[in-house]
């Protein structure tokens, strides 16, 4: 009877959604604003990759929630586990000589990738919250190859205080130049080059940090306490 | 280029049905990662590329790396 219900119920879902789906067009640009930013987005920010210009220009304030509520998740997790934690020394096994000298070769690699996808946010794609995901997972690698080793607590929380700092006093700065947050009050220079679109790679360079040393110390967290 | 999206999104609806019928939960976490990895090559294939490598590095690696970390606390087989 029950199974009878969920299938009923599943086929009713499945016909609801590709009905309301079919009337979409697929892949053609509707509304006016996204229209605005594919033509006029290069020339107003000064960033070749329109995504970044969306996300951290005109929306940058969306950013800013979404980095805070990263924030909050983290602090979260590590008060959850902090009021469990018992510091049980466990004894760590060393990982086999292959996964430890992998690791060792690929992690600066791996940072390397993560720190150029960050940087090059406004011309390629990718940005800081790519990035920042690239370089945590090198230091899960970290935690499975070289297992003894441990991020220092410190600088990490000092690193993603930096870059959230660095986010809102470059926001408060476009409200003292010109009169609203988030102003992208730098000179914008020539599209395509790596100093270009203003306050867009500053941004995006503290993001990575950020993000980076948030999921990080997600990581380290969770680890610290299994 | 259509056999290859077809073949990605015949992998992920099994690599999904796999993930919730499993019941060696680290099997599972890898289907789930697996979905996740092919739905990243689908998000690059309709030139996403931002989102493709969001979804890469958060949704395949990182994701299933926590769900693997919070299985040792718990237990691997489902009853």
């Amino acid at each position: 009877m029950r199974r009878a219900i969920s299938i009923f119920l599943l086929i009713i879902v499945t016909v609801g959604i590709s009905l309301s789906l079919a009337k979409i067009p697929f892949g053609v640009p509707k509304t006016k604003v996204g229209r605005h930013y594919i033509n006029e987005g290069v020339k107003e920010t000064g960033a070749a990759n329109i995504v970044t210009s969306v996300v951290v220009n005109y929306r940058g304030f969306d950013t800013l929630g979404e980095v805070t509520v990263l924030f909050i998740a983290a602090i979260g997790l590590g008060a959850v586990l902090s009021t469990v934690s018992q510091k049980t020394a466990r004894k760590v096994e060393s990982a086999s000589l292959v996964l430890y000298t992998g690791c060792r070769l690929l992690f600066p690699l791996i940072l390397i990738f993560g720190t150029y996808i960050f940087i090059h946010g406004h011309l390629t794609p990718g940005g800081g919250f790519q990035g920042g995901a690239i370089i945590a997972s090198g230091f899960l690698l970290i935690y499975l190859g070289c297992r003894e080793r441990r991020i220092n607590r410190v600088v990490s929380n000092l690193v993603e205080s930096l870059g959230g700092l660095i986010f809102v006093v470059i926001g408060l700065l476009g409200l003292v130049f010109g009169g609203y947050f988030l102003l992208n009050f730098l000179p914008k220079g020539t599209a395509n080059t790596l100093f270009s679109a203003g306050i867009i790679p500053i941004i995006y360079v503290a993001i990575g940090f950020k993000v980076g040393s948030e999921l990080a110390s997600i990581i380290d967290n969770l680890i610290e306490e299994s | 280029m259509i056999v290859v999206v077809s073949f990605l999104v015949v992998l992920m609806l099994v690599a999904a049905i796999a993930a919730s019928v499993f019941r060696d939960l680290i099997g599972a976490v890898i289907a789930s990662a697996l979905v996740s990895l092919a739905a990243a090559i689908l998000f690059y294939f309709l030139q996403a590329p931002d989102v493709a490598m969001a979804e890469a590095a958060i949704g395949a690696a990182l994701t299933a790396a926590i769900f693997i970390i919070a299985l040792r606390r718990t237990k691997r087989y489902e009853e």
